[in-house]
């Protein structure tokens, strides 16, 4: 009865969908305040609807109810509730369903949170966000119902949830991801609501900044964590594979900071007007894309979805008319003018036009690789794959020669600046960041020259942060005052930038300070790496709710101190037979030591140990934290939350013209 | 032909995008090459890691085997290793191509994860693979005891792949073989 309930109000919310996406905008098109003044009560409705079907999915879930389809695939009795739960969107099927419901909350908050915004623009902007529901909740419905049942011969047990995916940090990871990838549909809207309406000044970008800002935060967070849980779970110590999953992810995220910057230009100085609004397309564009990427079965991944060529034609039609109609509509209504505004090269606006330049590149560069096997195919060229070597290859003097830009961008002023100026103010940071470049690959176990290359950078970016935050500071008649000064926006930016030096820190030290020893161990043999000596206590069998395991117990020794005690297992879980690894690792700020186990060796009690010594691993993801924790500050500036102007409704689209 | 034109150029590449996007849901990346099919396994005499000898193709035909090929570089290999043991514990003969590899990283690998191949032959400049139309590892051959290649799989063989793939395949060659 309730997978029937979550069946019948998925429809529901379709028919809201549809209502959502053509009374409102129906309304604007003919200045009926009534038609757009419903916008706001039926994105709330849609919600609702969404909402019920969600969790009756949840409950058929936490239920045990193998009739229904997808638990009989996913899910298993003997599974901890709280994976029961998670694995509601361990499947196609349910992951698009949270997709549509998390669709639904952000158009439900742009509805709420946006009483400062013309009716106009907000009944067009919850339109299009309706669109795109209508998209998802019959994708869902037609190619992927979740509450398909299994009657008669429902099985009496669950085939189980992949046991990659029962752990803490996949719990959120989806959510956090589809938070970023759904949230670049509010700037999506409000660029597609400024070009229907023609009013393209600087409000729609100051409309859609902080939303952006949010999407972009927890699509880093979503990110930070995908890296992190396949650092742990996957037992070989990588974070990140190049893998088109991934890249789909992270190529919202890359276009994503491009577009971020670019509207802070547009918002401050209402230049690349069109290139702001071209940007907004694109990110939420490449965000259906990895939607279809990952779902529709034309790029091989070691994590794509079940596949069905039904459901790739679908999304590939909803992308044609999602991105195709966006574009047309831009290329006929975009400003092919460009701004009379004007700015020297040597300026703040060049700096920011760059970071697009890079970003974009980059994006670009990750697109290519993820597409190339698939366009060499389409053209019967072969069958091609593209690794590591590639991403990196490109993507590595990218972001080298993107840092250098980074640090002169903080210090340097809109419309013109004088390289003079610049030369007396980066002088003694220069400097600094040489020196510390120089000085600090001695701490490590050898000299290296990327890591050395490395902390030039990051010192560069972090003493061009602290430069421009002391004159903003020290103006004040004490530093309390001078720090309250300080808006949410700004400390926002101040914790990405910091944010981002850690990661390049981190991921350049970890990559070429990793110390990895693969060996065999019996009980009682020890290790040394790195100057920690790991001692193979002992082998004991343990036993789980959902599988039984061999755990190895270690101690881990520095200087003759105990530093840690490790307990890696090797799990088999029971319904499916899978064998999992499960590391043991021991966090720290300034080195992670990691110990994954192998298989059996002969009949003593061999085991084949991997033992890992990862420096400043962790700097990454805290790197990335601190930048998704800056992207949601800057939403708390207060001058995106102003009342409402008095031209409500259409006067100031009327002197604007259409 | 006006500053308007420039507008219209992410449309075009989009269309472009799109129309290989359409294609690409006509081709399966799993897919062989059907050539490939119902086709003898091709000759080889290659090395034999780990061993002082040479193996051919002679080898490895006369019953139905598994060719797996693996290499220390490729992430999923590591992910279907352990597998591969279990088929082999199940008596399946799995002959290993490593394919563009190391010796003695390869060797390092089946020291500390177990060998759970037959043997393996070394294609170190992938000259099989070549033959064989690998464009990824880890992939998976089933050859029946004819030398005739029957299946190919991309990607890493599981129990579910094996249960509803490979299995009922390699169950009814082997049946044959019996019955002749």
């Amino acid at each position: 009865m309730i997978p029937e309930v979550g069946h019948f109000a998925l429809i529901l919310a379709l028919c809201l969908a549809l209502i959502l996406a053509l009374v409102p905008a129906w309304g604007a098109w003919r200045r009926n305040t009534a038609a757009m003044a419903l916008a706001p009560g039926l994105a709330i409705g849609l919600l609702v609807f969404v909402g019920i079907s969600f969790t009756c999915l949840s409950i058929a879930f936490l239920q045990d109810d193998f009739s229904v389809k997808v638990v009989a695939g996913n899910s298993n009795s003997l599974l901890p509730p709280i994976y029961k739960f998670s694995a509601v969107w361990g499947n196609h099927e349910g992951s698009l369903l949270l997709w549509a419901l998390i669709l639904c909350l952000w158009t439900s908050a742009v509805a709420v949170f946006s009483s400062q915004l013309p009716l106009l623009v907000l009944s067009r902007v919850l339109s299009v966000m309706g669109a795109v529901g209508v998209g998802f909740i019959s994708f869902s419905l037609l190619t992927s119902n979740p509450f398909e049942r299994l009657l008669p011969g429902a099985p009496a047990d669950g085939n189980d949830l992949n046991p990659l995916l029962q752990d803490p940090g996949l719990i959120i990871h989806p959510p956090l991801l589809y938070m970023g990838y759904v949230g670049f549909s509010v700037a999506f809207a409000f660029a597609i609501a400024a070009l229907l309406g023609g009013r393209l000044d600087a409000s729609w970008a100051r409309w859609s900044r902080p939303w952006t800002n949010v999407a972009w935060a927890f699509l880093s967070l979503g990110i930070m964590l995908g890296s992190w849980w396949a650092y742990y779970e996957l037992g070989w110590g990588g974070w990140w594979f190049w893998d088109p999953v991934e890249n789909a992810s992270f190529m919202p995220w890359l276009a994503g900071t491009a577009l971020l910057h670019s509207l802070a230009v547009t918002e401050k100085r209402g230049l690349f007007k069109s290139w702001t609004l071209l940007l907004a397309i694109f990110v939420f564009s490449l965000s259906l894309l990895g939607t279809f990427m990952v779902r529709s079965g034309v790029l091989t991944s070691v994590h794509a979805f079940a596949t069905d060529p039904a459901r790739g034609m679908f999304i590939l039609l909803f992308l044609g008319v999602v991105v195709g109609g966006s574009l047309t509509l831009y290329a006929f209504r975009a400003p092919a003018v460009s701004s009379r505004v004007a700015f020297a090269w040597v300026s703040r606006e060049t700096l920011l036009l760059l970071n697009n330049v890079f970003f974009l590149v980059a994006t670009l560069t990750v697109l290519f690789g993820t597409l190339f096997p698939l366009i060499m195919d389409a053209l019967g060229q072969g069958k091609y794959s593209v690794g590591p070597p590639y991403f990196n290859a490109v993507f590595v003097p990218l972001m080298a020669l993107l840092v250098p830009f980074m640090g002169l961008g903080l210090v340097s002023r809109w419309k013109k600046d004088d390289p003079r100026r610049w030369r007396a103010e980066l002088g003694v940071p220069a400097v600094v960041a040489l020196a510390c470049g120089v000085t600090f690959p001695l701490l490590g176990e050898h000299y290296n020259v990327w890591v050395a290359l490395a902390v030039v950078l990051s010192a560069w970016l972090v003493l061009g942060l602290f430069k421009d935050f002391w004159y903003r500071v020290r103006g004040a008649a004490t530093l309390g005052r001078g720090l309250r000064r300080i808006t949410p926006s700004y400390w926002g930016m101040f914790m990405a930038h910091l944010g981002f030096a850690a990661c390049v820190t981190g991921i350049v030290a970890t990559s070429q300070y990793s110390i990895e020893h693969d060996l065999k161990m019996s009980p009682g043999d020890s290790e040394v790496l790195a100057g920690y000596e790991f001692r193979f206590i002992e082998l004991t069998p343990v036993r789980g709710p959902n599988f039984v395991a061999d755990e190895a117990r270690f101690e881990v020794l520095h200087d003759g101190q105990p530093v840690a005690s490790l307990a890696p297992q090797k799990r088999r879980y029971l319904a499916t037979g899978s064998v999992m690894t499960e590391a043991a690792i021991d966090a720290g700020l300034f080195r992670d030591l990691y110990v994954a186990m192998g298989e059996p060796i002969g009949q003593d009690g061999a085991w084949a140990m991997r033992l890992h010594y990862k420096p400043l691993v962790r700097w990454m993801w805290l790197g990335a934290i601190l930048m998704g924790l800056g992207g949601f500050t800057t939403a708390l500036d207060k001058r995106y939350r102003r009342q409402r102007s008095p031209a409500r409704v259409s006067g100031g689209e009327a002197l604007h013209g259409a | 032909m006006g500053p308007r034109f420039k507008l219209f150029v992410p449309l075009i590449l989009f269309v472009v995008l799109a129309l290989f996007l359409l294609r690409g849901l006509e081709l399966d990346p799993r897919e062989m090459p059907s050539a490939l099919i119902d086709n003898p396994l091709p000759e080889f005499t290659l090395p034999s890691l780990g061993q002082d000898r040479l193996i051919s193709r002679q080898d490895v035909v006369g019953r139905v085997v598994l060719l797996n090929v693996w290499a220390t570089w490729c992430v999923s290999c590591r992910v279907e290793h352990p597998y591969l043991h279990r088929l082999a514990e199940r008596g399946v003969p799995i002959y290993g191509v490593n394919y563009k590899d190391d010796d003695a990283d390869a060797l390092r690998w089946l020291d500390e994860l177990g060998n759970p191949y037959v043997a393996n032959i070394v294609d170190r400049e992938g000259t099989l693979g070549l033959d064989l139309g690998v464009y990824g590892a880890p992939e998976t051959y089933l050859v029946d005891a004819a030398g005739v290649i029957r299946y190919r799989h991309v990607g890493v063989v599981d129990e579910r792949i094996w249960q509803t793939v490979l299995q009922p395949l390699y169950v009814e060659l082997t049946d044959g073989a019996v019955n002749q």
